[in-house]
């Protein structure tokens, strides 16, 4: 039956060795929970502090007395949404588990419960002060943004300083995860000081609401969960061939023909407002995909003309390709849809996608060949592709946006400008190593996924594998790998819904982001990081995300859904 | 099977995702003439002819020869269950709305129990009669069946076959169906002992199964990582050996409700207490059960198998199955018996002289076969049958001949179930339907294609083949994702141990299970997707 202790292939950690439930009981949360008592609780924060020093002292903190200040000398004051409305989630946050109960008793406010001694007769922490350098609240996060911060507690007293509003997030995330509960009774925190900072400046995730409608609901949940995480972009990718949710107020043909449903499995332009408001009080970029010239099978069905017909033999066969490049009248559409997203959305990135074009569609179309005779193609089809991007960027780029493409459109040296993003997805690490290395050595940045398909599941701990991965590892100089922007967790829709997305996706997730904001050499042990990440799961429990387990073990708090 | 192409599938996982959206092949969607039944029936005859179904206008009764009455609350509680099913998510239906002139309408469903025993009261058991016959017709629809739990399975067809127009109108068609199944053991294990599940994930997977005509939930309760089972006799195992003395165990009413809600679906619970290997949360709160090991000369501090040389040990689970026999009404106990460690045993000199003294020469297997000899004429003091995993056969335990050996080792699956049923042993088989094993795509064809009897045998020896279980091992599973790995995976299983074995058409089962997955998903049901698609009623419950 079981086979406990040889049924896990992918893993050899040196947990399995020992099947005792002694063992066992220290990987769970709570059994840290415990030891943190004893030893600082602070390594239980997830992504790891680029610098992180705490000791046994602690102070106590009271959900009836604890604040959320401003800071005199602080840029930002009260009226910040941002922080507002942060103040008020983290407070929940850092509580969480508190039903505003009766006050303290003496006992508890001593903060003497554990026979440790150190932490007895500490103060109280009152407050977390915080400063923020330069103002800013009403804006959008973007590439350039600071997301440094300085946390101490230290004497009572609790101060996070950032430069921005996102870097303040980032501190107060840490905070909350800094707090911990003694016997489910006081909240504690520990004197602690973090000096920290991501590693790269675009860590992502991509979900996919084409190949299965992803309620917003779903949607905002997941970005809860990367906040916690500390990731910041939400790449969108909004459709594709399957449906065409996007309601565009331009095309409502698109949605109403190309959707699942026109109605129940749409994003109305309020859905997607809401999503980039959302994303925004979290300090996380939304950039929207809209793949072509590939994967627009949906987008044909409200925009009639804009796909190439095939042909079986010399008559159409009724179905139809990818778009149709030769065509003035895609270009126009093209131009009037991307003038629309590059309003609805306001990062200053697009992504353009680019990927997985088939020919045999185009090959077959004789209005096609004759176009490629006359604009002196041959039968190199990838010029034909490349002639639509370079076109399509051209669009992008008189809307005053930036392009992200996937890895086709340098692999097929389309001629795009030097800002560019290319987005690596394809292969094993030799191959995406060595694409990382061509890619950077052209001079053009570039987004990591391929190790990163989260979608891809297998048996086991597979946490570990995206963990592993060295976004730095391939071969360059030093300037080339500065070109590394970071990298995005890709969730396709082929096998995700509602049902199984947050516990497919958390703590999984949690891997890459931990890879993408961590100091490497801190973060290359996974055993040390299987026990941070065990507890910040049943954080993520305690906090609603409906996380999946790593391996065998409890949360105090068990999810209680079905 | 599994243990085997575990490794094979996995390397051609890690080699390539080559395409971004590769997936295994995809069946076709086609208009199968079976609607969304899931499993699907022996025979079902659907003619094209529909009537209309309202909420305010249609009951589920007791058909007035039925020998069930008012007083059968096990059908009465299904009436209103399976009228929710059909009607819950049309509420707004306009109860005034005029009946088109074609529109006949069915207004009843009578429900005969044939049997003067119609076991309203009574438990599942492995020989309970599932079968059942439904004429559907206007004004009255005829759902007849010798007992109860036959009707249960009844009602899910008949809901099956009600569908919605493009209007928001119910329809079924004219349908005359006769069904049962065509093994009678179909279970689904789920283990509380790696991971802790809460109640209402037991009893809402506990519905699915309901919705996929299973019948048997196969409770691994406790295992080394923990033991939730709170005993009354020794209150001491699960406060010392759960994760979690008052959060995290099934008091003796959790248990009973779970036993309650599941005879209410008819369906077994038949509970696991695996020995004497995989019992180290049994140590915890019962001193001196377990085997203490040796380092060199020194007990080293840590615990092998249950001690099989103590008579303590026997006196133990003489009581503590006393006690499992009366708090699970079914007429099984599993016991496990699998995955023995025998170096904890060797390390122990006791042990060794207890060898030497029974004449086991260095053969551990007899002294585990010793073990499980003694713990079975225990289990058979208490007048239950019992089930155990395939290795107390092949060490040649003697066994009770109505013994049921549960076939889990994938590699030999084929031989192993030619040796058991040759040797005249009830078998199921699980190998092939290890359901924590995923993999990216569409595993459930894999599932769905296996065939359970086509190892060499008499047809005498195939009849013992007596069904299989999906098993939903604990390890990476909890509340969280427990229920969207298990369905509509497990279903493919279902279909497989309830149909007929000629139905293998993957591209109708394809058709048929997308939309029962949604019928899952619309029923509260969070089953994942087969593919990329949607639901009308897509998943709200996050």
């Amino acid at each position: 039956m079981a086979m406990f202790k040889n049924r896990d292939p992918s893993w050899n950690a040196p947990e399995v060795s020992q099947s005792f439930l002694g063992d066992v009981l220290q990987l769970s949360c709570a059994a840290l929970f415990l030891l943190a008592i004893v030893v600082p609780p602070a390594q239980g924060v997830w992504p790891l502090p680029q610098n992180l020093t705490s000791s046994a002292e602690r102070y106590s903190l009271s959900p009836r007395e604890f604040n959320f200040l401003y800071d005199k000398g602080s840029a930002v004051q009260p009226g910040c949404t941002i922080l507002d409305t942060a103040f008020k989630r983290y407070f929940r946050i850092a509580f969480s588990g508190y039903s505003g109960g009766k006050p303290l008793t003496g006992n508890e406010k001593s903060g003497c419960v554990s026979p440790g001694g150190s932490s007895c007769g500490s103060a109280p922490l009152r407050a977390l002060v915080v400063n923020v350098q330069k103002g800013g609240c009403d804006g959008f996060p973007d590439l350039n943004s600071k997301e440094d911060y300085k946390l101490s507690i230290a004497d009572g007293l609790g101060s996070l300083s950032a430069v921005s509003v996102w870097g303040a997030l980032r501190g107060l995330e840490t905070f909350s995860q800094l707090v911990y509960q003694d016997q489910e009774v006081t909240y504690y925190i520990n004197k602690t000081d973090v000096v920290d900072f991501p590693r790269f400046a675009h860590r992502g995730l991509l979900l996919d609401t084409s190949r299965h409608y992803l309620p917003v609901r779903s949607i905002l949940e997941t970005l809860d969960a990367m906040a916690y995480n500390k990731f910041n972009v939400f790449h969108w990718h909004i459709v594709d061939d399957p449906s065409f949710p996007y309601q565009s107020p331009t095309f409502p043909n698109l949605s109403s023909k190309g959707a699942f449903h026109p109605q129940t499995h749409i994003y109305t332009m309020t859905d997607i407002k809401r999503v980039i408001e959302h994303a925004r009080l979290w300090g996380i970029r939304v950039i929207p995909e809209f793949d072509t010239p590939g994967h627009t099978e949906s987008w044909g069905k409200g925009q009639p003309g804009l796909l190439t017909t095939c042909y079986k033999g010399s008559v159409p066969s009724g179905t139809f390709g990818p778009v149709n490049p030769m065509l003035n009248t895609s270009y126009q559409f093209m131009s009037k849809l991307f003038d629309e997203i590059s309003s609805v959305f306001p990062d200053s990135y697009l992504h353009l996608g680019g990927d997985e074009v088939s020919f045999t569609c185009w090959k077959s179309n004789p209005d096609i060949q004759q176009f490629m005779k006359k604009m002196g193609f041959g039968t190199n089809y990838r010029k034909l592709e490349s002639f639509y991007i370079e076109n399509l960027v051209k669009i992008v780029t008189a809307l005053n946006k930036n392009s992200i493409v996937w890895q086709e459109v340098f692999d097929n040296a389309v001629k795009v400008p030097a800002d560019t993003v290319v987005h690596v997805w394809k292969g094993s690490k030799k191959q995406y190593s060595q694409e990382m290395s061509s890619v950077t050595a052209g001079g053009f940045k570039v987004l990591l996924s391929a190790p990163w398909y989260l979608n891809a599941i297998r048996y086991g701990q597979d946490w570990k594998n995206a963990y592993k991965v060295e976004p730095l590892g391939f071969n360059g100089t030093a300037e080339q790998k500065k070109l590394v922007m970071g990298g995005e967790a890709c969730m396709w829709g082929e096998y995700v819904d509602a049902t199984n997305l947050t516990p497919r996706l958390w703590p999984r997730a949690g891997a890459v982001g931990e890879r993408l904001w961590s100091d490497e050499a801190q973060t290359s042990n996974v055993d040390t990081a299987y026990n941070r990440l065990a507890e910040f799961r049943c954080r993520l429990l305690r906090r609603g995300i409906r996380a999946q387990p790593l391996f065998v073990g409890y949360c105090d708090h068990e999810y209680e859904g079905i | 099977m599994a243990v085997m192409n575990l490794a094979v599938l996995l390397l051609a996982a890690s080699v390539c995702f080559c395409s971004r959206h590769k997936s295994e092949k995809v069946p076709k969607l086609v208009n199968s003439q079976y609607g969304s039944l899931w499993p699907l029936p022996q025979s079902a005859q659907i003619s094209v002819t529909a009537f209309q179904l309202s909420r305010s206008g249609f009951q589920i009764v007791h058909a007035p020869k039925s020998s069930a009455g008012p007083r059968c609350y096990l059908l009465g509680e299904a009436f209103r269950r399976y009228f929710e099913y059909i009607f819950g998510y049309s509420k707004r239906q306009n109860k005034d709305r005029k009946q088109s002139g074609a529109g006949a309408e069915v207004s009843e469903l009578q429900v005969l129990i044939t049997s003067s025993a119609p076991q309203c009261d009574g438990y599942p058991s492995v020989s309970s009669d599932e079968s059942y016959q439904l004429t559907v017709d206007q004004p009255t629809a005829v759902l007849t069946a010798p007992e109860v739990w036959g009707a249960l399975r009844g009602l899910e067809t008949f809901s099956q076959l009600v569908y919605k127009d493009e209007y928001g109108t119910l329809h079924i068609n004219r349908s005359e169906i006769k069904d049962f199944p065509r093994f009678n053991h179909r279970g689904i294990l789920m283990d509380s002992s790696r991971h802790f599940l809460p109640l209402k994930v037991i009893l809402a997977n506990l519905d699915a199964m309901a919705m996929n005509k299973y019948n048997v939930f196969h409770w691994h309760i406790v295992d080394d990582q923990s033991f939730p089972y709170q005993s009354p006799l020794f209150p001491e195992l699960s406060k010392k050996g759960s994760y979690h003395p008052y959060t995290h165990v099934y008091t003796p009413t959790d248990v009973k409700m779970v036993i309650e809600f599941a005879r209410m679906r008819g369906i077994r619970v038949i509970s696991e207490f695996d020995t004497p290997g995989h019992t180290q949360s049994w140590g915890l709160g019962q001193k001196g059960l377990l085997t203490p090991c040796y380092s060199g000369e020194k007990p080293s501090g840590t615990f092998g198998p249950v001690n099989p040389i103590l008579n303590s040990t026997y006196d133990f689970m003489t009581q503590f199955f006393k006690e499992v026999s009366s708090v699970f009404p079914e007429a099984y106990i599993h016991l496990g018996g699998d995955e023995v460690d025998f170096s904890c045993w060797k390390s122990n000199p006791d042990i060794q002289k207890f060898m030497e003294q029974q004449g086991f020469g260095s053969d551990y297997s007899k002294l585990e076969s010793y073990y499980i000899q003694r713990i079975l004429d225990i289990v058979t003091g208490t007048r239950k049958g019992y089930m155990v995993w395939q290795e107390v056969f092949d060490n040649g335990v003697k066994l009770k001949p109505d013994t049921v050996v549960e076939v889990w080792m994938g590699n030999t699956l084929e031989e192993e179930l030619q040796k058991v049923t040759s040797a005249g042993y009830t078998t199921i088989l699980s190998a092939p339907w290890y359901l924590d094993y995923i993999s990216y795509g569409q595993d459930w064809q894999k599932y769905y294609k296996v065939e359970p009897l086509t190892f060499n045998g008499t047809d005498t020896q195939k009849k013992l083949v007596i069904g299989g279980e999906a098993c939903l091992w604990g390890e990476f599973v909890d509340a969280t994702n427990l229920t969207p790995r298990l369905w509509p995976r497990a279903s493919a299983v279902a279909e497989r141990l309830w149909s007929d074995k000629d139905v293998r058409d993957i591209d109708d089962a394809y058709s048929r299970l997308s939309q029962h997955r949604c019928r899952m998903v619309q029923r509260g049901i969070p089953a994942e997707p087969l593919f990329v698609g949607h639901c009308d009623y897509e998943y709200g419950g996050l």
